[in-house]
C-alpha cells in the first residue's frame, strides 16, 4: 500500500492562541509582533479579520496599523506556543511515533501504519483535527497525501480547520492548475525563472522536460518536476521542534535608516555578538557566513561566504559579514534592516585544520574571552559588557539576543 | 463570563490520578466537591484558556474546574 501522509497546520497559530487566551479581543482584528512603539516590530501572524484588512505576515506593525487602524497589537508570548505546540504534538504521539516537525506551528505524520486502507487516512485527518480543536482551542488545517509536499500543499488549500485529500488518481485535477509558487520550494525568484520560461501552474512544471528545468534551475528544477509528479520518497523523519535548528541567525530593523560602513559594523557586530552567543548556547560552530540587507524601500537581498573553520567567534562573524557587505553594497540606498546567520553548522568540539600562519593560540585566546564575556553577562546583565564600537551609537547597539529565536527550517536534512 | 483562579484541595489516588476535593471562593468561602463527573483534556473557549476539565458536582450544581500549568480556575459568571 502507498504511504498515508498528513501534513498538520495550525491556523494562524500565535494569533489564535491569543485568541484564545483573551475572549474579549475575539471579533476585533489581531496581529501578533514586536514591539510597535519601536520601529523593529514585525507582524510575525494575524488572525482572519486582520487579514480581511490586507495585513500580512512579515510587514513592519506601523504599515499594518496604517491598513488597520483598530489592529489590536500583542506581544509574542513564545512561552506559550511552545507549550501548545508540545501539546499538539501530544496529540500527534496518540497515532504515530512517526512525526516531523517543520517550524513551531505545522508537523508532517506518516500514519500509514495505522491505516488499513489508504481511505482511513482522511478519517484520522478529521479525527486529529477535532482532537486539537476540542483539547487546544485553536483549529488546524490538515492535508492527506501519498507524500510529503503533497500532503503539505493540501494543507494549504482549504484554511482554517479544514481538511484537503490529494490522491495518486485525483493529484493531476486537483493541483495542476495552481499557480507553480504553491510548490514547496517555488520561491519568488524560482517563480520569476519559471514564468520567463512559460511555466506558470504546477501542472507545467510536471509537464515541462526535467533536463529543461535543470538548465533553467540547476539541480532543483530536477526535483521541482519530481515534486510536481508526486514523486517525493522523502520519509518522515522523528524531528523535534528544538532539534531543527539548521541555521543560527538574527536580524534587526534598526531605528533609523543607516547611511555609512561604520553604522553597518556597530550593527554586524551587535548581530554578531548574538548569533556567536547562540552558537556557543547550542554547542555549534558555523561554517557559512550569510547576510541579508534590506534598503528603506523594502527590497532586500542575500549573500554569503565560507569561512576557513568553522567559528563561534563573534569577532570572525562579523567580520566576515562586514566584508560581505562591502562587496555587495554600493550604497544606492539607506539600509533599514540587517540580518547575519551562521549555517552550515557542526558540533562545536570538531577538530579543526590549524592554519599555516599560526594564529591558532590567539583564536582560543578569543574564544575563551568571548565564553568570560557570555559567564560575565549572564551575572550583571547584558549590556554589563559591551565593546567600544557599541558603546558610540548606543541606538543601535540593542540587545537582539532575546529577541528572535525562530529558526528558518530546511526540508532537506 | 470570567476566568477566577481558585486554591483547591486535591488528592492523589494510588493510581497516580489528581482528583480536586474542595475549592476556595473568591470570597473565601469553601466549597466541598460531592463527585467529579468526568475528566479529559479540554480547551475553555468561555473564559479563555486550555488544560484539564474536572466536570464537578458540588451542592448538586454542575462546576467546571480547570486545571492548568499547575493552576486551577473556574468558568465564573
Amino acid at each position: 500500500m502507498e504511504r498515508v501522509i498528513l501534513h498538520c497546520d495550525l491556523n494562524n497559530f500565535y494569533a489564535s492562541v491569543e485568541c484564545l487566551y483573551n475572549p474579549e479581543i475575539r471579533h476585533l482584528p489581531v496581529a501578533v509582533g514586536g514591539n510597535p512603539k519601536e520601529r523593529r516590530g514585525i507582524v510575525l501572524a494575524k488572525n482572519q479579520l486582520a487579514k480581511k484588512f490586507g495585513v500580512t505576515t512579515g510587514e513592519a506593525i506601523w504599515q499594518s496599523m496604517q491598513k488597520c487602524p483598530n489592529l489590536v497589537v500583542l506581544k509574542p508570548n513564545f512561552e506559550l506556543y511552545m507549550r501548545f505546540s508540545r501539546e499538539v504534538r501530544e496529540i500527534f504521539s496518540r497515532y504515530t511515533s512517526l512525526v516531523e516537525a517543520f517550524g513551531i506551528d505545522e508537523c508532517w505524520l506518516d500514519i500509514t501504519a495505522i491505516c488499513k486502507k489508504k481511505e482511513e487516512g482522511e478519517r484520522f485527518a478529521y479525527e486529529i483535527k477535532e482532537l486539537i480543536k476540542a483539547e487546544l482551542g485553536i483549529t488546524a488545517s490538515v492535508g492527506v497525501s501519498f507524500n510529503k509536499i503533497f500532503a503539505k500543499l493540501g494543507s494549504d488549500m482549504k484554511k482554517p480547520d479544514a481538511v484537503t485529500v490529494i490522491s495518486t488518481e485525483g493529484f493531476r485535477e486537483k493541483i495542476w492548475s495552481l499557480p507553480a509558487k504553491e510548490l514547496l520550494y517555488v520561491g519568488r525568484s524560482t517563480d520569476k525563472k519559471l514564468q520567463k520560461s512559460g511555466i506558470y501552474t504546477i501542472g507545467d512544471i510536471a509537464q515541462a522536460s526535467p533536463l529543461f528545468l535543470k538548465r533553467q534551475l540547476g539541480k532543483w528544477g530536477e526535483t521541482l518536476w519530481y515534486f510536481a509528479n508526486g514523486m517525493d520518497e522523502s520519509p518522515v523523519h522523528r524531528i523535534e521542534y528544538e532539534q531543527t535548528i539548521k541555521g543560527v541567525g538574527n536580524s534587526m530593523t534598526l531605528p533609523r535608516d543607516l547611511h555609512i560602513d561604520e553604522d553597518v559594523k556597530t550593527t554586524m557586530f551587535v548581530l554578531a555578538e548574538s548569533v556567536s552567543r547562540r552558537l556557543r548556547n547550542h554547542g555549534l560552530k558555523g561554517k557559512t557566513i550569510q547576510i541579508y540587507i534590506r534598503d528603506n524601500e523594502l527590497s532586500g537581498c542575500e549573500r554569503q561566504g565560507m569561512l576557513r573553520n568553522a567559528t563561534n567567534l563573534s569577532f570572525e562573524i562579523a567580520n566576515k559579514a562586514m566584508s560581505l557587505f562591502r562587496e555587495s553594497w554600493d550604497w544606492h540606498l539607506p539600509v533599514r534592516s540587517l540580518g547575519v546567520r551562521a549555517t552550515g553548522l557542526s558540533p562545536g568540539e570538531e577538530y579543526t585544520q590549524m592554519t599555516l600562519l599560526g594564529d591558532d593560540e590567539k583564536r582560543n585566546k578569543r574564544e575563551l574571552l568571548e565564553i568570560a564575556i557570555d559567564r560575565i553577562r549572564d551575572r550583571f546583565g547584558h549590556y554589563s559588557i559591551q565593546r567600544a564600537v557599541l558603546i558610540k551609537d548606543r541606538d543601535l547597539s540593542a540587545n537582539p539576543v532575546e529577541e528572535n529565536v525562530i529558526h528558518p527550517v530546511s526540508y532537506f536534512r | 463570563m470570567r476566568k477566577v483562579f481558585v486554591q483547591v484541595t486535591a488528592s492523589f489516588t494510588k493510581e497516580g490520578d489528581l482528583v480536586p476535593m474542595a475549592f476556595t471562593w473568591e470570597n473565601g468561602s469553601k466549597y466541598g466537591i460531592d463527585k467529579v463527573l468526568d475528566v479529559k483534556k479540554a480547551a475553555s473557549l468561555k473564559v479563555g484558556g486550555h488544560g484539564v476539565r474536572y466536570l464537578c458536582r458540588v451542592r448538586n450544581k454542575e462546576v467546571v474546574l480547570f486545571l492548568e500549568d499547575g493552576k486551577w480556575f473556574l468558568e465564573a459568571k
